[in-house]
């Protein structure tokens, strides 16, 4: 078993991903996370990083072992929906106290798994390391696999600890969990030529449930869905797809890239943001699965759904375009890809004057330079400052962005809607996409904005009498 | 008057307690210009920011010092540095609230010591306060951390002073407190000539305002001057028991006498508050509270209807549980199910049978036959398991718009208060129907003889 620093390595040392392939060696050694500045720091730590990609799969236990505040501080706040179990939703924490850091914590994570299998019998329980318990030497491993041969259930330790690094490392780390103690545990019942996984979407808002449908009418089965609205045996299973979709970016690169690897199945790097992109991917299953086999037919039928749907899609954008064209957005997001959206909104007639690219790779801001054009304007890291000013001088008509910067915006009394993980909304394939724009007319379009700017009459009256006592 | 016990269980399952270094953190966010920072992993930091940003719907001032694996092992000195002068030289706070974590505190920095070291070295930030609070996450709760910080706040910046203000008053409000209670009992202490000050002041910096610039820092709150001038003040009125410790530290320092007010909703405990205010001030007690004395009064009977002997379920911090078990109490209902954070001396005085220092596991398990529950957003999943109403109080409401203007205390807060429960009983008061008063037929007799109208077919089903 390979120690938590040799796995470190090892996920930085990822040759699917360009970006890593780029650099040299001792500058790969350093990962692909920035080096933190205190003080002046943002986002998640890496056990945050392994529970949002974990935590959507649902009839498991997520336990974390540490004190209270990673888990009581922010359980429950993830918009991952399931189909069935509910369990993911629970809060399970061994919560330790003073005397468990002095004498160590193994024995209360053990009583816990051994708890929570008799009160809610999961089929399995992922175990969590956070850094206190990473500092005092709780094996979390060992009590795992003590566990696991014990009870006769699956206990998989999840080594992230939160100061190895960034929420994207957490993502990888996770990700091996899965490699290391879950893929290929289990079979299928039964296996089509039409098995997919799709890694790394979480199903957000019940996202995945937009594209799912379009899918089942080609018959398509998404044999795993690593880990939206995932059970535990769909993830043990997931070796016998055909094909494989990975999402978001390069959150999950070492899953896609090492079941490729290990059980042959070939995958891509695809969206379900935009249309262009949905078709896009939908293209790409296809041509995957008839590769591995699949009647050649599917080709000419994904097609039809293609024409079908893109029609359908465009018609109903075509009805806000009037509204909207020209209007200017400003685009700042992390894990939905950059390009993949400023297409979305340019189909609506929008104009996007900015987007960050801070996760973006090399080849994302080539694209986007197509996209926007030789003077697009993309910030690395955009200070929520430069936002505000730019909103405030309205720049932009409309910030799209994370749950963080909202209050930039609307302190701004400028219209924001969210487009992260906390959203309300679902935004993807192709109805997502309509219901972003119809979101973003509705937004715009909203009465409030008037009423808000609007001086209160005695500040207009009192602003010529403050300036002349100021002159 | 309850007995305290302990869970003891190996598993927290669905925590009701949140971790020191926040309860702290938010402490910091009642200081005006003020950089709350966490000294730990960036994910301290990022788990607290965004359990207050759901919560107050507000940007959050909050940095953290970043802490790796390696530089935990050697030590965060030169981590608390860096972060100390980014911050000074990026926002120029008037005051750095710095917080341990577990993290920080199973390796044992010491952080006071580096604080000296650094302010040699850097003559430059001078000007700038640095309040510094030990708050290992695996030590008490919420509640601790806000109680910490405030005594902290005193013991940095408490002076004796020779001028006094003759009409200022300190108030050290309690965690359990909104920023609209602030605003409340604000207007009451004014009402009588007096000036309070708090400390700390989240209504000016956490009330949902629109500010007309933007800062990285907090923005409204106590100001540093008032915190250096809190031994100039009449008196210090703490309210909450976790404000004790803070209020004591601050009559030693400063000689500025103390009250203690363990909590503000009810018509007794506002009582002793604006007699005591007459009485410091001198003053009458202003028409306008004798008018919402009287409508309180009146709220009461009106309610006494609905609300007596239902019995409630509350999962809440010590003070909170207190404020909020002690008023239903006099309401007439009954405190079956009530679990709290941390310890208390006010948890054996609550008139309950058990208070359990446990999880919302364990308050789900004795909730079962409660007529209503209070606790934070987190209940939701028991409340929709259990099928009981569900009123969300404290921190995190997530899934509710204005918890900051939530007012439950003073005579009119409290009103509201009494309204709002009773209106719930009202709300889910059971159809009569012929069949109520019928012996139960095939099932057997219910516990209770059958002649409980709060009885469903389902339940009755279940006493069989």
């Amino acid at each position: 078993m390979a120690s938590l620093s040799e796995k470190v390595q090892d996920v930085f040392n990822e040759p699917g991903c360009d970006k890593n392939q780029a650099k040299g060696e001792k500058e790969r050694k350093k990962g692909c996370t920035k080096q933190l500045t205190p003080g002046a720091a943002a986002g998640g730590c890496a056990f945050d990083g392994a529970k949002i990609a974990l935590q959507p799969i649902t009839d498991v236990a997520h336990l974390v072992h540490g004190p209270i505040a990673c888990e009581g501080n922010g359980w429950d706040n993830r918009g991952a929906k399931s189909s069935d179990s509910l369990l993911y939703r629970t809060g399970f924490t061994t919560d330790i106290n003073e005397l468990d850091v002095v004498y160590g914590g193994e024995k209360r994570l053990y009583k816990s798994i051994r708890e929570i299998l008799d009160k809610y019998d999961p089929p399995a329980i992922f175990v969590y390391q956070t850094c206190v318990t990473a500092l005092i030497g709780d094996d979390i491993e060992a009590v795992c696999k003590a566990a696991t041969a014990k009870f006769g259930k699956p206990i998989i330790p999840v080594n992230a600890p939160g100061f190895v690094g960034s929420k994207n490392l957490g993502n990888k780390l996770a990700g091996e969990a899965l490699l290391e103690h879950v893929i290929g545990t289990e079979e299928p019942e039964f296996t089509t030529p039409y098995d997919i996984n799709i890694i790394g979407e979480y199903n957000l808002a019940g996202e995945l449930w937009q594209v799912k449908p379009l899918l089942d009418e080609l018959g398509i089965r998404i044999l795993s869905c690593i880990s939206g609205d995932a059970k535990y045996k769909e993830v043990a299973y997931s070796h016998r797809a055909k094909a494989a979709m990975m999402v978001c970016s390069k959150a999950m690169i070492n899953v896609a890239r090492k079941m490729e690897e290990r059980y042959g199945i070939p995958f891509f790097e695809g969206s379900f943001y935009g249309i262009g992109d949905m078709s896009e991917s939908l293209r790409q299953i296809a041509k995957l699965l008839v590769q591995q086999g699949a009647p050649e037919d599917l080709l000419s039928r994904t097609e039809k759904i293609i024409f079908r749907e893109e029609t359908r899609a465009w018609e109903q954008i075509n009805h806000y375009r009037k509204r909207l064209d020209g209007k200017k957005v400003l685009l700042i997001t992390g894990g939905v890809k950059s390009w993949s959206v400023v297409s979305a909104l340019q189909e609506g007639g929008m104009e996007v004057v900015g987007t960050s690219v801070k996760k973006s790779t090399a080849e994302d801001k080539e694209k986007i330079k197509e996209l926007m054009g030789e003077d697009a304007h993309m910030f690395d890291d955009m200070r929520p400052r430069d936002m505000y000013a730019m909103l405030k001088e309205s720049r932009a008509d409309i910030m799209l962005s994370g749950g963080r910067s909202q209050f930039v915006a609307l302190k701004a009394k400028m219209p924001w809607l969210d487009i992260n993980q906390e959203r309300h909304h679902a935004y993807a394939g192709y109805v997502g996409m309509v219901e972003l724009v119809k979101q973003i007319d509705q937004t715009l379009s909203h009465p409030v904005w008037e009423q808000v700017r609007r001086p209160a009459p005695w500040e207009a009256a009192e602003q010529p009498a403050i300036e002349a006592k100021a002159a | 008057m309850a007995t305290v016990v302990t869970s003891h269980k190996a598993c927290t399952v669905n925590p009701l307690k949140m971790s020191q270094p926040i309860g702290a953190a938010l402490a910091f966010m009642g200081l005006n210009h003020c950089l709350p920072t966490l000294h730990g992993s960036q994910g301290c930091t990022s788990f607290g920011l965004v359990l207050f940003v759901r919560h107050f719907r507000e940007m959050i001032p909050m940095q953290t010092t970043a802490m790796s694996e390696v530089t935990t092992i050697l030590g965060g000195m030169e981590n608390i540095e860096q972060a100390i002068m980014n911050i000074w030289n990026r926002n120029k706070p008037d005051i750095l609230g710095l917080a341990s974590t577990g993290l920080t505190e199973t390796k044992g920095d010491d952080v006071d010591a580096y604080l000296k070291l650094i302010r040699a070295k850097h003559p430059e930030i001078a000007d700038m306060a640095i309040i510094y609070v030990s708050t290992p996450d695996y030590v008490g709760a919420f509640q601790d951390g806000w109680s910490k910080a405030a005594v902290r706040i005193v013991q940095e910046l408490a002076v004796p002073c020779d001028i006094k203000q003759l009409n200022r008053v300190n108030v050290l409000p309690g965690s359990h407190l909104t920023p609209g209670d602030i605003g409340e009992i604000r207007e009451i202490i004014e009402s009588f000539g007096l000036e309070p000050v708090f400390i700390p002041d989240i209504s000016g910096s956490l009330d949902g305002h629109i500010p007309e610039d933007f800062t990285p820092t907090t923005l409204g709150g106590t100001t540093l001057e008032e915190l250096r001038t809190m031994g100039a003040a009449r008196a210090t009125i703490a309210i909450g028991d976790q404000m004790h410790a803070a209020a004591i530290e601050l009559e030693m320092k400063t000689g500025v006498p103390y009250a203690m007010f363990d909590r503000l909703t009810g018509l007794e405990a506002n009582d002793n508050l604006m007699q005591y205010l007459a009485q410091l001030s001198g003053k009458l007690v202003a028409m306008k509270y004798r008018r919402q004395r009287s409508q309180l009064q009146d709220a009461l009977l009106d309610a006494h209807f609905f609300t007596g002997g239902k019995k409630i379920a509350i999962g809440a911090e010590p003070d909170m549980l207190w404020n909020f078990g002690s008023f239903l109490a006099e309401m007439g209902c009954e405190l079956v199910a009530n679990v709290t954070t941390t310890h208390s001396p006010m948890l054996e005085k609550l008139p309950a049978g058990e208070v359990l220092i446990g999880d919302l596991e364990d308050l789900e398990a004795r909730a079962k036959d409660c007529d209503l529950l209070i606790t934070h957003s987190h209940g939701r999943q028991m409340a929709e398991r259990l099928h009981i109403p569900f009123i969300r109080m404290g921190v995190p409401t997530f899934d509710r718009l204005g918890a900051a203007h939530k007012v439950t205390v003073g005579y009119k807060g409290s009103r509201d208060f009494a309204f709002e429960i009773a209106n719930v009983f009202l709300a889910n008061d059971h159809e009569v129907t012929p069949e109520t008063w019928a012996e139960p037929q095939e099932h057997g007799t219910c516990a209770s003889g059958g002649g409980c109208t709060s009885c469903s077919p389902d339940t009755q089903v279940a006493f069989s």
